[in-house]
């Protein structure tokens, strides 16, 4: 049986299915039940500055995206961070890790941008004997309007900065979370390294308005008449987190920095998908929330059963490994030629793949063959643009098939099996030519 | 043998609540949530292979996607464009040899979407609305429609759609044709056929005349003189016989006959049911004479077809709906002689038959069965009652692809025509095709 246990930056949990920093890890009642269901550990929900409690709407905190059946594909929230006071926080933080020393336990932090205001919530973390710290620098709604959250995480100056004081004044491994909602996720991830952070965690939430409530005209949630923007998470947002994980994961100067991934996880597969791209850990809150902490039995069961079908006995073996293969696009093997084709046995004649291709593609499927409803991939035509594949409803039917030899029948071109790339291309102005 | 049992034809053999929760809904309608995660199934196919099998051409894709959407209003307008009794369509058609036969889920997975509960659930929506449309500027023109079954009222609904003032002249004393009087009962609960009646006449423009049937008082050159066209959803009117002695015997029934009083049942314990009923025949009116008798307490139902299961012109769907009402399919077998009483029927000698090349006949073997009541379900034929004014067709009114008659003035279509397939839904498709034809001609005539 597989390994699973996990050590993150020094952080060890028996595996690594963290909860994130959310509703789900607000207060001991959760997270004991969170412990108790399985989970490797917690992020917990942010702490703010000591001082009056932070205060919530009354109104609808979520709004959300469902597909067939109301299955939840994208979570949208405007919660702030935690409004309980400060020191009930810290009390079950100690508790709970006491009575649960092998889960891990992070806690999130977000205060003002000044050093001191961090100095003095680091040292009262530190007391808790928890094992690391995550600064929010993600939040992307209410807390980044007075300067924190996201407001922060926009800015590299400002995350190397508070990252670098956090070292400054605390033992514990620093986690620097960081939001998607910028231009380049390299920039605040190099920062943080440049500020001495331990590791990153990411992505925080998307900013983001679900949907308008057409009747009385206002985003929803719709409080008193008005909504505001929220951020996203769950499913929906998984392919932006891998993309942003992998950025960094590839990124010359935070390729060995280690990534906590955050977005969307609702399987072991999703859990895979992320070590493969070098995460350490995975944090899930939208899957707990949507089904309750359960679920993680399948997230643990799942893992392991496909790590013992590959052959990885610990999560480092396969961490990463799918890291090389992340490329520029100019890098790719222009002289790879591929046409789909459909299995006649599997194909349901539903005509989606001519559809697509007819109107929005490269005519390269038929839709007749002896006056009956056939279609047929016409490899003349076919660039491989895998549309067909896509839109197919039923699995493996169109697959895309390697033509290594002879010639393209698209182009008329001998096929050679020689690796070529844009940046050699005859149409490539810049194109890197061999001496002449 | 039991043949020398007396005849027990009785009212009230079950209780009134018993037989209310036996002619309930066959198919309940969706919940909204069902029709959503339903509609979701649907894969949006190119030139769709449900919408070809349907002959009225809805365009099904369109609707369910519309209903996927949060729109099934608009879903049923799309189904009224093509098909203005789409709500009874929903209800009647065998859409398992029909669109959901073709649905390549079918195909795929045994497991076709399901367009019938899709289409009632958006036709559902638009009853008891505001008419979803608004008729043409009036042409002037007349058109006469004799008939207000599925193809005459269709047929009148386009005909005033396109601005013209139609007339109907229905014989009975109520509207609907097969709708209203033919269809089993738990196919069409609440009294739909003349909800539906109301929705269409909702349009405007169309009015009925009860009581008036062609060859009684009604006589087509009067029409002709009377109206700018004519077009004739007659229905059939005579019942086939099975060609026996003592078929006019106390017990041998015409099941559509039946049927219709059963639907003008206002109390159905006060219907007389055989004990012990045989049917024969291997259509629709087969399976529902048989299933309603059971439904009503008859104890035993046998049907009786002189081919095989696979010929029977009811689905398998229906066969099976029948079977597991506790109804007896006895296929390969023919009757052969009435066995009477007293002027009354007792039972059946009937004799097996097979296949021999491509000819059916009987084996020489029989044996004899009892029944109360026999049911005649062999189909039914054209009356003419035009005085030989039409050409005909395999004993039907012969109709061009428009469903023009041999008399310029004059269409037909429904059952009454040749060619057509028996359904609800290809009456009403010829209906429609009728409407647009007289609808050009008139505008032709017009301009001449």
């Amino acid at each position: 049986m597989a390994d699973l246990r996990s050590n993150f930056v020094g952080i060890k949990s028996p595996n690594p299915f963290w909860l994130a920093s959310a509703p789900p890890t607000d207060k001991e009642y959760n997270v004991v039940r969170a412990f108790k269901a399985g989970w490797g550990g917690v992020v917990w929900k942010t702490l703010g500055e000591d001082g009056p409690p932070i205060v919530n709407v009354n109104g609808p905190r979520y709004g959300a995206i469902h597909g067939a059946d109301r299955r939840l594909l994208g979570l949208n929230n405007i919660e702030l961070i935690t409004d309980r006071p400060l020191d009930v926080n810290l009390a079950e933080i100690k508790k709970v890790k006491r009575e649960w020393p092998d889960r891990a336990m992070v806690v999130s932090l977000m205060v003002p941008c000044e050093e001191e205001p961090w100095k003095k919530i680091l040292a009262r973390v530190e007391e808790t004997e928890a094992d690391g710290v995550e600064l929010n620098f993600g939040c992307p709604h209410g807390m980044s309007e007075r300067g924190m959250g996201s407001a922060v995480g926009q800015v590299p100056e400002y995350i190397e900065m508070v990252a670098r004081w956090c070292k400054q004044h605390t033992r514990m491994p620093v986690i620097v979370k960081l939001t998607p909602n910028i231009t380049d996720i390299r920039m605040p991830a190099r920062a943080a390294l440049k500020g001495g952070a331990d590791a990153v965690s990411l992505i925080n939430t998307i900013s983001s308005i679900v949907s308008v409530d057409l009747d009385n005209m206002a985003p929803m949630p719709t409080i008193d008449g008005k909504g505001s923007h929220g951020g996203y998470c769950g499913p929906a947002v998984k392919p932006i987190a891998l993309n942003m994980v992998a950025e960094i994961a590839r990124d010359k100067e935070t390729r060995q920095m280690p990534i906590s991934a955050i977005g969307g996880v609702t399987t072991w597969r999703d859990a895979a998908e992320f070590i493969s791209m070098s995460a350490g850990t995975v944090q899930v809150c939208t899957a707990a929330m949507t089904y309750g902490f359960k679920i993680v039995d399948e997230m643990k069961s799942g893992l392991a059963r496909w790590m013992d079908e590959k052959g990885y006995a610990t999560i480092e073996d396969f961490r990463g490994r799918a890291v090389p293969n992340v490329t520029d696009w100019q890098y790719l093997n222009l002289n790879y030629i591929a046409k789909a084709k459909i299995d006649q046995d599997a194909c349901i004649k539903c005509g989606r793949c001519y559809a697509a291709c007819e109107d929005t593609s490269h005519q390269a499927i038929s839709n007749t063959k002896n006056g009956k409803r056939h279609f047929e991939v016409i490899d003349a035509e076919c660039v491989a643009c895998n549309l067909c594949v896509e839109v197919c409803p039923v699995e493996n039917c169109i697959t895309m098939e390697r033509i290594e030899t002879g010639t393209d029948p698209r182009t008329g071109k001998m096929i050679s099996s020689d690796y070529a790339n844009w940046t050699q291309h005859p149409n490539n102005p810049m194109s890197v030519k061999a001496a002449e | 043998m039991s043949s020398s049992k007396e005849p027990n034809i009785e009212a009230g053999r079950l209780k009134k609540s018993e037989l209310a929760a036996n002619f309930v809904d066959l198919h309940p309608p969706l919940t909204p949530h069902e029709a959503l995660v339903e509609s979701d199934r649907c894969y949006f196919c190119y030139d769709a292979p449900c919408m070809k099998a349907c002959p009225t051409t809805i365009d099904i894709p369109l609707f369910i996607r519309e209903i996927q959407a949060g729109h099934p209003k608009s879903a049923a307008k799309t189904i009224f464009n093509q098909n203005i009794l789409g709500g009874m369509c929903a209800r009647v058609c065998p859409t398992e040899t029909l669109c959901e036969e073709a649905c390549v889920r079918e195909h795929a997975e045994g497991k076709p979407v399901k367009i019938g509960l899709l289409q009632r659930f958006a036709t559902d929506q638009a009853m008891g609305e505001k008419h979803p449309y608004t008729p043409a500027k009036a042409s002037g023109r007349r058109v006469a429609v004799v008939g207000a079954g599925p193809a005459g009222l269709a047929c009148a609904h386009r005909l005033a759609l396109h601005g013209h003032d139609v007339t109907i002249f229905e014989a009975r004393k109520k509207s609907g044709g097969l709708n209203e009087f033919g269809i089993a009962s738990y196919k069409t609960v609440d009294d739909f056929a003349q909800k539906e009646l109301n929705f269409i006449l909702g349009l405007g423009g169309i009015k009925i005349e009860q009581g008036k049937a062609l060859g009684k008082g009604l006589t087509l050159a009067k029409l002709e003189q009377d109206f700018d066209a004519v077009f004739l959803g007659l229905g059939l009117s005579g019942v086939n016989a099975l060609g026996l002695k003592h078929e006019e015997a106390k017990g041998v029934e015409d099941a559509v006959a039946y049927i219709a009083d059963l639907r003008q049942a206002k109390d159905l314990s006060k219907l007389k049911v055989g004990r012990s009923v045989v049917v024969i025949g291997g259509g629709m009116t087969a399976i529902d004479i048989a299933v309603q008798s059971k439904l009503l307490g008859a104890e035993d139902v046998t049907i009786l077809y002189r081919r095989g299961q696979d010929h029977m012109k009811a689905s398998r769907f229906e066969q099976e709906l029948a079977q597991t009402h506790g109804v007896n399919i006895r296929p390969w077998a023919m009757p052969k002689k009435l066995l009477t009483k007293a002027g009354r029927v007792i039972g059946l000698k009937v004799e097996e038959t097979s296949m021999k090349g491509k000819t059916l006949s009987g084996t020489g073997v029989t044996f004899e069965i009892h029944a109360d009541v026999i049911f005649k379900a062999i189909g039914q034929h054209y009356v003419d009652v035009t005085s030989g004014a039409l050409l005909l067709d395999q004993g039907r009114i012969k109709v061009d692809a428009n469903k023009r008659t041999s008399q310029p003035k004059i269409w037909a279509g429904g059952d009454c025509t040749a060619g057509n397939q028996a359904l609800t839904v290809a009456a009403v498709d010829d209906g429609r095709r009728a409407a647009e034809s007289i609808s050009s001609f008139l505008a032709g005539a017009t301009h001449g």
